[in-house]
């Protein structure tokens, strides 16, 4: 029967989250506020002029897009971060000294980058909710969005750790892949808005889905259909998580 | 005795580089054994891929049996390895690693806090327990690499250089302490620079270069079956040149004498017959066999040249 060392695991999450949580300035509340100032900048400004949906205000609209953004964005750095920290630092070597296997090593990191995630989510969101009247359609919907977004996203920051040997390259990765696709997956309009064009090219952006299908969480509305998202978040992070395991299997990059 | 490392054709190769060729020996249960080599011969890449830091590219390597790879949670549980690199982990403070390790091994308990009290203290580390390896020296960041090395009480100890740039006190302490381990039964496997050390400690050695071991034995036979011993003459002011035969016997001079190595097979007799040819004014003679160090010497140059 296949072991698996469930402690070692365990630990090794408890260790991912304890190091964001020594920074929590850094990690959980800049984010925090820079989201926000999106919110303020964006919102107040565009507020009385936009209806994306209807009913609800512009402020109302992209929040939950904020929300994800920040969700993407933060289990992304989690993983990466830590890891390329571990390498230039070397104190990756303890974890592989260790009996855990690389699925565990994978679960545990990417557990911790969901649990920012979804930190740095929470606090965005009970401001949406407290100050922007926003509500929730449907609390499970968002919540497991945000879960299979987050695990995605500290999924891809894995894939980036391991590849890069120096923080340039991750700065590269993060820049230039993932800050395009998340500010172009619809955080701050409807697709609907963009010229026929770029909607086609939005449909190719996995992004995309995941802030459409949160967003169907919020106001049961979206751009496309919410089990298409599912589907597509599902499948990505079916597809990273089965990259970054063969990866960590190999030892490519880590195991040298 | 039974093997408590079994290297089996092990080869790792780095494209066109060749680190390791095929290397195949046996470490017995309990010993202290030494992994010596000039830098580059592939200690190092050795012992990481005995400790899962890399993955060879054929070959076997089995921990009491235990596959590396196949089997490779029991064989890291049965493993500890003092990196070469100092490792440094800005988050955390020592004992935070050291239950973090104790965690990723499945070790917890009343039972594990005193073990990690008992490394604290045994390393001289017991009032450092709360900073970051950052803040710490080389030699105590050496000592707390010890201390994880050895967090899961592992049946194998790896000491990769641990002495490089340490002080003569912890280097005192850190042998004192890999004896008591190697008394308790621990196989230990060293590699250092210093071969004085490697001498005083090591049961057998292996000398390796170039991906290759060129010698594997006891100390003692290693030592033995050199072929010359080593003579020092001391001498007065303003002896003569020396003759051809000890010209050609001769290891190093300075002002106060003169180092010669002589063919085991020759007596002191044909020593003395062959100063005296030379007519040096001798002040003292002094024989000794030779040292690891001179061994390594004559088998590493050897292969160079």
């Amino acid at each position: 029967m296949m072991e698996f060392n469930f402690a070692g695991c365990w630990a090794l999450f408890v260790k991912e989250v304890k190091r964001f949580y020594s920074v929590v300035v850094q990690t959980v509340f800049a984010p925090v506020v820079s989201t926000l100032l999106y919110l303020l900048v964006f919102g107040q400004v565009i507020d009385t002029q936009i209806e994306v949906f209807s009913g609800l205000s512009y402020s109302q609209f992209l929040i939950p897009g904020l929300v994800m953004m920040a969700i993407l964005q933060n289990a992304f750095s989690n993983t990466s971060s830590s890891l390329i920290q571990s390498k230039m630092h070397g104190n990756l070597t303890f974890a592989l000294l260790s009996p855990i296997s690389p699925l565990e090593f994978y679960l545990a990191f990417i557990g911790a980058s969901v649990i920012r995630g979804l930190a740095v989510g929470v606090g965005i969101l009970l401001i949406g909710i407290l100050g922007f009247d926003l509500s929730v359609d449907s609390p499970a919907w968002v919540l497991l969005f945000a879960v299979l977004s987050a695990a995605m996203m500290g999924g891809l920051g894995m894939l980036a750790g391991i590849l890069s040997d120096k923080y340039d390259q991750l700065a590269a990765f993060q820049n230039f892949i993932i800050m395009p696709l998340t500010f172009l997956s619809g955080v701050f309009y409807s697709i609907h808005a963009l010229p026929e064009i770029w909607q086609t090219v939005s449909h190719f952006n996995p992004f995309f889905y995941m802030v459409d299908g949160f967003r169907y969480g919020f106001f049961a509305q979206s751009d496309v259909a919410a089990s298409l998202s599912l589907w597509v978040t599902l499948a990505f992070l079916v597809l990273i998580s089965a990259i970054n395991l063969i990866l960590l299997n190999k030892g490519v990059k880590i195991r040298k | 005795m039974s093997s408590a490392v079994r290297f089996e054709q092990v080869t790792k190769q780095y494209g066109e580089f060749e680190a390791l060729k095929g290397i195949s020996f046996d470490i017995e249960e309990g010993a202290f054994f030494g992994l010596l080599g000039p830098n580059g011969a592939g200690k190092s890449t050795l012992i990481n891929a005995m400790s899962g830091l890399l993955v060879p590219s054929s070959g076997s390597i089995k921990v009491h049996g235990h596959d590396v790879i196949q089997d490779y949670r029991q064989a890291r549980r049965l493993l500890g390895l003092v990196p070469q690199e100092l490792i440094s982990d800005p988050f955390f403070n020592i004992r935070q690693l050291l239950e973090l390790q104790s965690g990723y091994f499945g070790i917890k308990g009343q039972q594990q806090k005193l073990w990690i009290d008992e490394l604290l203290e045994r390393l001289a580390l017991s009032d450092k327990v709360d900073s970051i390896t950052n803040e710490l020296s080389g030699g105590m960041k050496r000592r707390v690499l010890i201390a994880m090395a050895l967090v899961h009480k592992p049946q194998v100890l790896v000491l990769d250089e641990p002495t490089a740039g340490v002080d003569v006190d912890l280097r005192h302490t850190l042998w004192e302490f890999a004896k008591e381990l190697h008394q308790k039964g621990h196989t230990i496997i060293l590699t250092t620079h210093y071969l004085d050390e490697a001498e005083a400690l090591c049961e057998k050695v292996a000398i390796m270069q170039r991906g290759e071991v060129k010698a594997l034995d006891t100390t003692s036979e290693l030592l033995s079956t050199h072929p010359f011993r080593y003579v020092r003459v001391a001498v007065e002011d303003g002896s003569g040149p020396l003759s051809e035969s000890l010209q050609s016997r001769l290891v190093e001079s300075d002002a106060s004498g003169y180092l010669f190595k002589l063919e085991k097979e020759l007596g002191m007799s044909d020593m003395l017959g062959m100063i005296h040819q030379s007519g040096i004014a001798v002040k003292d003679i002094r024989s000794r066999d030779a040292s690891l160090e001179e061994v390594f010497m004559a088998l590493t140059g050897a292969a160079q040249a």
